[in-house]
C-alpha cells in the first residue's frame, strides 16, 4: 500500500506555478501526478514573490510565440476555469522612458517584437499621459503593448494548485529532493529524506534548486540566484489598470484590484548582497524602489508601504527559461530558469510541457527552450 | 516532528457551522467560514491562507487577527495550533510614508 501511494505515472519537483499548473494540466488527460514541495508551502518561491505581470512586450523574441499564445487562450478564461479569481486585467502595459538612451532601447525591443506579430508600439509623453495621466513628466516616451496586463501570482498559483488537488494530484509539503536515481537507463526513482517515490516520467520545476536536482544525474543548466525585492501600499483609491515597467527596470508593478499598489524594484546591487543564503529584505532596496516610484508618479509620495518582502530569481545564461527533455536521461524534464519573468509565461509553459510529457507534441515549437542550447563563447 | 505534510490526507468535509459569518480579519473583512473552507480546499498553512484569502495582509497586518487565525486553522486540520507556523513578519514595523522611506537624507 504504501509503495502505491508513493508511485505516479509523473513526478514533479517543485510546488510553483508551473509545477501546480503542470500537474492541472497532466490530471486533466487523466495522468496520475504527485508533486513534491521542498519548502512547507505551495507557491513559496518566485510564484509569490513577483510583480504579477502577463506581458508580452519587453520579452526575449524567443519567448514571444510562447507568451502570446498563452495570452490568447488561457489567460482570458483562467479565473472561471479554476474557479478562483486570478484578478487578470488586460489594460496594457507601459513600458516608460525618460532619457534618448531609454527610448532608443525601447524601440529595439518593440522593433523585434513587431517582427513576431505582437501590436506594440512606441508613443510619446503626451500619448502616455493621455493612458496614465499620472505619470510625471519626466516621462518622455514608452512602449504601449494593449494585450499586456498584470494578474494576481498568490491567488493564480494556489488557484492552480487547488484545482489540480481537486483533480486527484497529490501534493506533498516538505518534502526536499536530495537525489534522482535511473533504473536500466530510464529516469525512475526521487529520492527525498524520508522517502522513495517513483515515476515513469519525472519534472523537475525548483528554480535555482533545480540545478542541484538535476546534478545527481550528471546534468548541468548554467543559472545564478538573484535576490530581488518588492513592496506593497496599503489600499489606495483606484488610480489606473496599465501594468507599468521602466526602460531601466527602476521598478515595475500595478495597482491590484483591492487598491494596493505593488511594485519592484531594483537597487543595481543585486548578486552581491551579503544575504548568507537568508531570504531577508535589505536596508536598500524598499527606499530606493520608493524614490524611483516618487520620481514616475509624484502623486504616490503620501502612500504608504505596509509590506516588503524579497525573492530570488533564477536566472538563466541567457536570460530565457530552460523547458526541455533531458536525452541523456528517458523521461526527466526540466523547466526552470524563467530568470524572474516567469509568472506570466507560466501557464502557456506548464500547458506545453503537459502536451510534451504526455503526447509528446507541444503546441508551440519548444526549440529555444532546450537544455543543451548553451557553448562555450571559443 | 517531520515536516512532511500530505495535501490529499482526509480532514473530512466541510460542514457550515452558525459562527461562519463572523469577522476574523476586519482589515479585509475575512470571515470565520471562508478561513475553514479554504482550508478544505488545500490550505494548509497560515502563509497559504493568508496568500488566498489576505487576511493578516491589511493595515494591522495581522497582529489583531493572527492569533484567531491559527486557532480556526488548527482545529480544522485536527492539530495543535502549537504546530503551526505564523506567517513572516515583514517590514516596516508601522506603514510608512514612500516619501519618508525614500528619505535617505539625514536632518530632513
Amino acid at each position: 500500500m504504501l509503495i502505491l501511494e508513493n508511485t505516479a505515472e509523473v513526478i514533479i519537483i517543485g510546488g510553483g506555478i508551473i509545477g501546480c499548473a503542470t500537474a492541472y494540466y497532466l490530471a486533466k488527460k487523466s495522468i496520475s501526478v504527485i508533486v513534491l514541495e521542498g519548502s512547507e508551502c505551495i507557491g513559496n518561491a518566485g510564484s509569490s514573490r513577483n510583480g504579477g505581470g502577463v506581458r508580452q512586450s519587453g520579452r526575449d523574441p524567443r519567448e514571444l510565440p510562447m507568451v502570446m499564445w498563452g495570452i490568447k487562450n488561457l489567460w482570458p478564461n483562467l479565473s472561471e476555469e479554476l474557479g478562483v479569481d486570478v484578478e487578470y486585467t488586460q489594460k496594457g502595459n507601459l513600458r516608460l522612458g525618460k532619457t534618448q538612451a531609454h527610448l532608443k532601447m525601447l524601440q529595439g525591443l518593440t522593433d523585434s517584437a513587431v517582427k513576431c506579430g505582437l501590436d506594440v508600439k512606441m508613443i510619446n509623453g503626451d500619448e502616455v499621459r493621455k493612458i496614465n495621466p499620472y505619470l510625471s513628466s519626466e516621462v518622455i516616451g514608452a512602449s504601449w503593448c494593449p494585450t499586456d496586463g498584470h494578474a494576481n501570482p498568490l491567488t493564480a498559483t494556489l488557484a492552480y494548485y487547488k484545482k489540480a488537488r481537486e483533480l486527484g494530484v497529490q501534493f506533498i509539503t516538505g518534502e526536499t529532493v536530495i537525489d534522482l536515481k535511473k533504473i536500466k537507463g530510464k529516469i525512475r526513482k526521487v529520492i527525498t529524506q524520508d522517502n522513495i517515490y517513483e515515476g515513469e516520467k519525472v519534472l523537475v520545476a525548483s528554480g535555482y534548486d533545480s540545478r542541484d536536482i538535476t546534478a545527481t544525474v550528471g546534468i548541468d543548466i548554467p543559472m545564478q540566484a538573484i535576490k530581488m525585492e518588492c513592496l506593497v501600499t496599503e489600499a489606495e483609491p483606484y488610480m489606473f489598470d496599465q501594468m507599468l515597467g521602466t526602460a531601466e527596470a527602476d521598478f515595475y508593478g500595478h495597482q491590484t484590484k483591492h487598491g494596493s499598489f505593488v511594485f519592484g524594484g531594483s537597487t543595481g546591487l543585486e548578486g552581491y548582497n551579503k544575504d548568507n543564503g537568508k531570504l531577508v529584505s535589505s536596508s536598500l532596496g524598499a527606499s530606493c524602489t520608493c524614490r524611483g516610484i516618487m520620481r514616475y508618479f509624484p502623486a504616490l509620495s503620501d502612500a504608504k508601504i505596509v509590506r516588503a518582502w524579497a525573492g530570488y530569481i533564477d536566472e538563466c545564461a541567457d536570460k530565457i527559461p530552460v523547458i526541455s527533455s533531458i536525452e541523456e536521461v528517458p523521461g526527466l524534464y526540466v523547466a526552470c530558469g524563467f530568470t524572474g519573468h516567469g509568472f506570466g509565461i507560466a501557464p502557456a509553459a506548464a500547458y506545453n510541457i503537459a502536451e510534451m510529457m504526455s503526447d509528446g507534441t507541444p503546441t508551440v515549437d519548444m526549440t529555444a527552450f532546450r537544455y543543451d542550447r548553451f557553448k562555450a563563447k571559443l | 516532528m517531520s515536516k512532511v505534510n500530505n495535501r490529499s490526507r482526509n480532514i473530512g468535509e466541510f460542514i457550515s457551522e452558525d459562527e461562519d459569518d463572523m469577522l476574523i480579519c476586519r482589515c479585509e473583512e475575512i470571515t470565520k467560514g471562508e478561513i475553514r473552507k479554504a482550508v478544505h480546499e488545500g490550505m494548509y498553512t497560515i502563509t497559504e491562507i493568508r496568500r488566498y484569502l489576505r487576511c493578516g495582509m491589511g493595515l494591522c497586518q495581522g497582529q489583531t487577527c493572527a492569533r484567531l487565525v491559527k486557532g480556526i486553522v488548527a482545529k480544522e486540520l485536527g492539530i495543535s495550533p502549537g504546530n503551526l507556523e505564523p506567517a513572516t513578519s515583514r517590514v516596516p514595523m508601522r506603514p510608512v510614508e514612500m516619501k519618508i522611506l525614500g528619505n535617505e537624507q539625514r536632518g530632513c
